[in-house]
Order: structure tokens, then sequence, then C-alpha cells
């Protein structure tokens, strides 16, 4: 049993999948306009919360809430149900397929077996579409992968059911009510409000201020944790940032790509300008990226490189301060 | 971003044939998306990260074989696992799964405990309780 689904890989599978979904029911959308209407962007400094035993930084909102926020705002209903059983997740899933309807599911990354070895980690956010089953294997449909792929019912039971934080507890989820026509103008204006209040939320952790926090964090870490954590800990935020997902730029090249599409839908040239603007922030994250990397890259890396790239978020935080505070007047 | 600067650098991707989709500007100022085979600042994250992990795997290995932790730890590690995690996948508190690396407490586990543990880790009783070295 095969349902007629059109995969089309995307950066990231949060919306990638909502994209691909959406596109089979009949309302075609890009990935940026799910990304930018479901208010994704973000920057948060983590507290209390260690991911590879270091300080956790999201550019992006917590796992599951573009697609509430998309549904929300485009006038579309979902279906979620999570399971305490994993015979009757899968027997909920045999159904949908059965209806000819694609369905998408949270799972672990840790034991998906078609992704490569060293990118396996414990990752629980993860999304797919599984789009049909062949006896016992069932058909894949994995946003961030270039072509379609399958997995067993064992294998996929595995990620379906796995554990630590954001277990995904069998999360099955599909659009069930649509109106006649997505009003996407709203819906954009409020995608953009929200995403310009929590940048500029005045909280430290958050937004800007995060930005900010964290420049004060790294400039602590060398002294306080030694070169060798202070340099694990750079990377992994680099691995926020640029992994697999994220566009490039930690979500930002998306997000002025979601400004450039609706510059044409809200007939707003200020975004077209703002979009260039957000291409360039983007570029500054490659380059906060790129010199963080050759500091960790040689492993003995000085107070004073510490303290420059801590002045390169410094820039950022401001630069994207002067951004969202525009951004938000743009859209009045 | 421009299209044109979109890194084609060597990483842990190649040996999966599988390229990442990044975006960028064309040459008109347009957005559009591209394939990437990698970009080496993140490679080298990336990589170290996995060296980190190795070496936390061989401390672990050693301190079991020195009789200073239980063979529970290492295949924690081995299986990039923190405590909450293991913790989470047994479905025990995380103090008594700590409880469980002393070496004198895991020596009197009975095997329904042990056979918790041998499952998430994929591996036999007799192989949690000695490991190779």
């Amino acid at each position: 049993m095969k349902i007629d689904f059109t995969h089309k890989q995307t950066a990231h599978c949060e919306n990638g999948v909502v994209a691909n979904l959406m596109t089979f029911n009949g309302h075609p959308i890009s990935e940026p306009m799910v990304f930018g209407i479901g208010s994704g962007l973000l920057f948060c400094y983590i507290p209390f919360l260690k991911v590879n035993h270091a300080p956790a930084i999201t550019y992006r909102v917590l796992p599951g809430q573009i697609f509430k926020k998309f549904a929300k705002r485009v006038g579309i209903k979902i279906k979620k149900e999570k399971f305490k059983s994993p015979k009757e997740a899968k027997a909920r899933l045999d159904e949908n397929l059965a209806k000819n309807n694609p369905v998408g599911l949270q799972v672990g990354v840790y034991n998906l077996t078609y992704f490569p070895d060293e990118y396996r980690f414990h990752f629980n956010a993860h999304n797919l579409v599984v789009y049909g089953k062949d006896e016992n294997t069932y058909l894949i449909s994995d946003p961030i992968m270039e072509g379609v792929t399958s997995l067993t019912d064992k294998e996929l039971e595995k990620v379906r059911f796995a554990k630590g934080a954001f277990a995904p507890k069998g999360h099955i989820y599909y659009p069930i009510d649509f109106p006649e026509k997505l009003d996407l103008e709203k819906a954009i204006v409020k995608g953009i409000n929200q995403t310009c209040k929590d940048m500029l939320a005045p909280i430290p952790i958050l937004g800007v201020r995060g930005i900010k926090y964290v420049a004060n964090l790294i400039r602590k870490w060398p002294k306080k944790h030694g070169v060798k954590k202070a340099n694990h800990y750079l990377g992994q935020i680099v691995r926020m940032q640029e992994e697999i997902g994220t566009g490039g730029g930690g979500f930002r090249y998306i997000f002025a790509a979601f400004l450039q599409e609706s510059s044409k839908i809200l007939k707003n040239d200020k975004l077209d300008e703002l979009s260039k603007e957000m291409t360039e922030i983007g570029d500054l994250w490659r380059d906060f990226a790129l010199n963080a990397s050759r500091i960790y890259k040689n492993r003995k890396a000085l107070q004073d490189s510490f303290e420059s790239i801590a002045v390169q978020l410094d820039e950022i935080s401001e630069r994207e301060k002067v951004f969202f505070t525009s951004l938000k007047k743009a859209i009045k | 971003m421009k299209e044109e600067e979109i890194p084609q650098d060597k990483s842990n991707l190649e040996s999966a044939n599988f390229k990442e989709l990044c975006y960028a500007v064309d040459a008109d100022g347009n957005y559009t998306t591209k394939k990437s085979t990698g970009w080496n600042p993140k490679t080298i994250a990336l990589n170290n990260a996995i060296q980190e992990i190795n070496e936390r795997v061989n401390n672990a290995k050693q301190r079991v074989l020195k009789g200073e932790t239980s063979p529970i730890e290492y295949y924690m590690e081995l299986h990039k696992m923190d405590v909450p995690i293991l913790a989470s996948y047994v479905g025990m508190w995380s103090w008594r799964v700590k409880r469980h690396f002393k070496p004198s407490v895991f020596k009197k586990l009975n095997n329904k405990v042990l056979g918790k543990y041998a499952e998430v880790f994929e591996i036999s009783i007799a192989e949690l309780k000695q490991i190779k070295e």
C-alpha cells in the first residue's frame, strides 16, 4: 500500500513535514512560509539543561510549536495523539494509511538506521512522514533526506518510543480540516509580530538579550571551565546553529526567505529590504561560527580569542535588536 | 549567503551519500535552495564531539577494569547516553541508576534488573557483566 505522496527535501524536519502534508492536501506552501507563520525563529539559552554535556542553546522554538501556531494562524485543524502502548500507536498509524492519509510522526534520532552513524544522538524531536506500508516495512518521507526511505515495523516502533527529554510517546499528527483558501496575509502578520515580541522580550536569556547573555558566558568559560571544556561548549553552540535543519546561519536565512516571499504577498517593499538585512545578519552568524571553529580547531585557545568572538555576538545582538524593532514597525 | 558561497566541504555526510539543504540568494537577489556536502566549521565541531564521546567511553572502560565503576556506566557512554536518558530507558530513578554504577551494588543485582539494562543496550546479561578488554 503506497499513498501518492510527493517527497520534497527541506532544510528543517518540522517545516518539511508540515509543508509536504499541506501540499498533499491541496494547499501547496513553502518551507519558509511555514517557518515564518509558525514563528519558528528564536534565540534562547536554556539554563539547567545540558545537551551532549554542554549548555543548551536554541535558535528555534520548541518542537511542535511551529505546526501548532501555523495551523491556528492559517485556520487548519490538526489531529494529534500520543500513546502509552506501542501496539495502539501502530494500529492508529495503519488505520490512517489504510484511509490513504499520510501522517506526521515525532521520532527519536538515535535509532534512525538510515542516518549516518555520526549523526545519531539522543535527540527526540525529529519529524517524518509515513506514506505507505509494504508488508512489515513502512515507507518513510524524511524531509531532511534527499529521497524517500523505509523502516521496518520494529525499527519504527523503537524510534517512536525513544526515551529521554521530549520522548515522542508515539506522537502522531495530521491536518484534518481546511478552510477553502488559506488566509496567508493575516497569518504572516501574526507570525512576524510574535517573532518580534519574542526576540525583543525583556527576559535576559531570550532573544537579543539572550545573545548578549551567551556572549558573557563565553567570556567566562576559559577561566571557569578550562580551555578543553570551553572549546567543547563552543563547538556545541556551532552545532546547534549550523547542524542539519537550520538551512544555515541559525535559521536566519530561512527567515530572510520568508520575509522575501511575504513582501510579495503583502505588497510591502519594506519587508524585501529587511530580508536583505536579515541575510547580512545570517552572514554574521556564519562568520561567528567560522571564527569559533578556529578556536576549537587548534585546542590551544587564548582568553583573547574567546573575548573576540564574544564581541562578535554582542554586535549580532545589537543588529538583531535594530532589525526586529524595524520589522515590528514595517507591518503596522 | 550567496548561492555560489554555499560550502561544499568534505564531511561525515559523504559516507551516507547524503547532502543537506541550504538557503541562499541567487544572482538576482532571490532566495533559493541548494544542496551542500558539508561545511568545515561544523565538521570539526562534530568530530570533536565524537572524539569527546570516545574519550568518555575509554575512560569509563578503564575505570571498569580498575573496579571503580560497573559496566553499566561503560555501556551508557558507549550508547552516547547520560544518566537521565538511561534512567528513562530502564524506567528507574536517576539515583538508582547511579547506585548501580557501584561495583559492590552491581555484583548483587538480580537478573531482572540486569535484564532491563541488557535489553536497552541490546546485549546479553553475560556481556553486561563482563566487558571486553
